[in-house]
């Protein structure tokens, strides 16, 4: 019987491949792995391929120029979709190939679920772009650090904003009931009640409604000193124009939402001396710039994560470095107390694995364009 | 009466003429041929990116503001008839005979038609609509409570309101366009041109929504593809509230809508604007089906 075999054979190079395949997970032990979980295909996977693609490049660069501890780098990329379940078996193949360190995941969920495995292992993870709280905030996992804040800090900064610069005693706050912009506003009221601001006003608009001239005239009413408005930049500039008009002299501050160019470019003279507070500007950042230019050599994007992951990947081959080992429990120490270069600029992680030295920052629109705010 | 509750007095009036505007376009084709040209407020739409195109023209040859103003509702009005005569030639008319429900889907086509079309040939983005009425002033004791442009917003719905109603009243077209109204058949035995009326009906509609369209861009100061839905979703529920197919119904639709939603907004919250306006909405058609003036439909045996 022919197709007998020719089933044999096949069944031969496979076992052969598999050998082959094993023999080098023998050699192996000659490469530092780094482990890489993120979404590489479905929906989500414009979130996932940026960081793959920096990081691949970092390690190239880095085994160019003789690897880590005389050791080749290797990057072990695994496919969760952003998906829990996925992201547990990831999780667990990866710790089973001996990776020293993870950068990913990319999506909370995923990260959140994936952390249950490699809690137990204690080697360090650092998600370039989970922004959850509770992965940092809540004490369980002293192994996490990511390269991105999380959403509290965005409300934070506006809150110390309104309070110390602006010394605001009212604010008003207005959102567009969506996901984004009500999170954020309501993170915003409730650190800003914390710090015994009286909030005037509290309510969700329709966006793409006619016109808000009756919220407007409430809020006019209830003469706050700051409006602070949570959503993206057509709302932001329609109501803040309609309120000008309606000579109503508080300042608004807003979120990333309406750092737009199309937000100054739409409402003109009225949304001057808005404030609105923002990722911080890495543009001028001489590593991101490189990276960014070697990107598009090879026709690739930073994308929204990729510069996040790339200064992920740094901070681990730097705590290699210094701590000369692998050990996870001696990484995890060198990155709480190492300052490191990245394409985010200089940084380094608190004790919970939160960013420090790249965060939000205010701006402010000046004569048509954004520019940070000094305070 | 204290002050905030005329302020949100006007700022509901205000509301209710942008309403009522659009309102007119939906009454006066439904009062005709018992149609809901969904693609209207598309045409409102397409009428601000026209105003927008000629009065960026304009203002490159240093033309002054009022005569931008005019030439740009000029422009609109003229391109947004066409739009109106075509729309109805092409979607509406080859279906007259066919039944209730297909005109109505053709309707829903042509509305997302046109927004695709113009999301393809201009941009999906916002852009920056001209502040064409410049600064106008009024009185110091009145712009506590009305602006300018609101003031003119008002004015000129009600204006536009009276001479529709005179012109239906006592016009030859007028006669012929509430003949058809009445009994589009026997109207056409006794020499009605039906299909010129029923045109002509769509381009006035469309006429109106273009003045409303300039107006309305040149108050908020912004358009894109997407503001005629939700413009058009309450202007159809104010021509429903007042009596579909009745040109006084618009107006007292407009504004009762316009009203709710303003003292829900200023008295409660405008998180519940909605909820208020259409709760409303469901209360009066459950007391009066026709609406405040609408006729009741006797069935003919």
């Amino acid at each position: 019987m022919k197709l007998t075999r020719i089933g044999v054979l096949i069944l031969v190079l496979l076992t052969t491949l598999f050998y082959l395949g094993a023999g080098n997970a023998v050699f192996a032990s000659d490469t530092i792995k780094i482990g890489l979980a993120g979404p590489f295909s479905g929906d989500l996977a414009p979130y996932g391929i940026p960081p793959k693609d920096t990081v691949r490049l970092a390690a190239e660069v880095l085994n160019r120029s003789g690897g880590l501890l005389g050791k080749q780098v290797q990057i072990l990329a695994e496919d969760d979709q952003c998906k829990a379940g996925t992201a547990t078996n990831v999780a667990s193949k990866l710790v089973g190939e001996g990776v020293i360190a993870v950068i990913g995941h990319i999506c909370s969920g995923a990260t959140i679920a994936a952390m249950s495995v490699y809690r137990a292992v204690k080697i360090p993870v650092i998600s370039p772009s989970a922004t959850n709280p509770s992965l940092t905030l809540e004490n369980k996992n002293p192994n996490f650090f990511r390269t991105i804040p999380h959403d509290a800090a965005q409300a934070n900064l506006q809150v110390d904003f309104i309070t110390r610069h602006l010394k605001a005693k009212k604010v008003a706050i207005v959102h567009d009931k969506g996901d984004y912009g009500k999170g954020l506003a309501t993170l915003v009221a409730e650190g800003l009640k914390q710090k015994k601001v009286e909030i005037v006003i509290f309510e969700g608009i329709t966006p793409g409604a006619v016109d808000y001239s009756a919220l407007i005239r409430k809020v006019k009413h209830a003469n706050p000193d700051v409006v602070a408005f949570g959503g993206y930049h057509p709302e932001g500039s329609k109501i803040v124009t309609q309120a000008r008009k309606r000579n109503i002299k508080a300042s608004f501050i807003s979120g990333d939402g309406l750092k737009d160019p199309s937000f100054i470019k739409i409402g003109r003279k009225f949304v001057e001396g808005y404030y609105v507070s923002s990722p911080a500007d890495i543009s001028k950042v001489e590593i991101s710039r490189e990276i960014t230019r070697i990107l598009k050599s090879k026709n690739q994007k930073a994308g929204n994560f990729g510069l996040q992951a790339h200064a992920a990947v740094t901070a681990i081959f730097n705590a290699v470095k210094k701590t000369n080992s692998t050990d996870p429990e001696k990484l995890q120490k060198a990155l709480r107390s190492e300052k490191i270069d990245t394409t985010l600029g200089m940084i380094s992680f608190d004790k919970n694995g939160d960013i420090l030295g790249s965060g939000f920052s205010m701006y402010q629109v000046r004569d048509g364009q954004f520019v940070p705010v000094k305070w | 009466m204290d002050l905030y509750f005329l302020e949100l007095f006007f700022s509901g009036l205000t509301r209710g003429g942008i309403y009522t505007l659009i309102a007119l376009g939906y009454t006066m084709v439904y009062g005709i041929i018992g149609l809901i040209n969904f693609a209207h407020g598309e045409i409102y739409m397409i009428a601000a990116f026209i105003g927008l195109t000629f009065a960026g023209i304009f203002s490159i040859l240093q033309f002054s503001l009022i005569s931008i103003l005019l030439i740009a509702v000029f422009f609109a009005m003229l391109f947004s008839a066409a739009y109106g005569y075509t729309i109805e030639k092409t979607a509406y008319k080859p279906l007259r005979q066919a039944s209730r429900l297909a005109p109505l889907i053709s309707a829903i086509g042509m509305s997302i038609f046109l927004r695709e079309y113009v999301i393809l040939a201009q941009t999906p983005d916002f852009l920056a609509f001209p502040m064409l009425f410049g600064d106008l002033e009024l009185p110091e004791f009145m712009m506590d409570f009305i602006q300018p442009t609101e003031t003119i917003i008002i004015l000129v719905s009600f204006f536009l309101v009276g001479i529709l109603l005179l012109f239906i009243k006592h016009t030859k077209t007028g006669k012929a366009m509430r003949a058809i109204s009445q009994d589009r058949e026997m109207a056409m035995l006794l020499g009605v041109n039906s299909d010129k009326i029923i045109s002509f009906t769509f381009m006035v509609g469309s006429l109106l929504a273009a003045f409303g369209a300039i107006l309305i861009s040149a108050h908020i100061g912004q358009i894109n593809y997407n503001i005629g839905f939700i413009i058009g979703i309450k202007a159809f529920t104010a021509a429903v509230l007042g009596g579909i197919g009745s040109i006084p119904g618009a107006a007292l639709g407009g504004l009762t809508l316009g009203l709710i939603e303003s003292f829900a907004t200023g008295y409660i919250s405008s998180d519940y604007e909605d909820v208020f306006a259409f709760g409303i909405l469901v209360l009066i058609l459950i007391f009066k089906p026709a609406g405040f003036l609408g006729k009741k439909e006797h069935k003919k045996v």
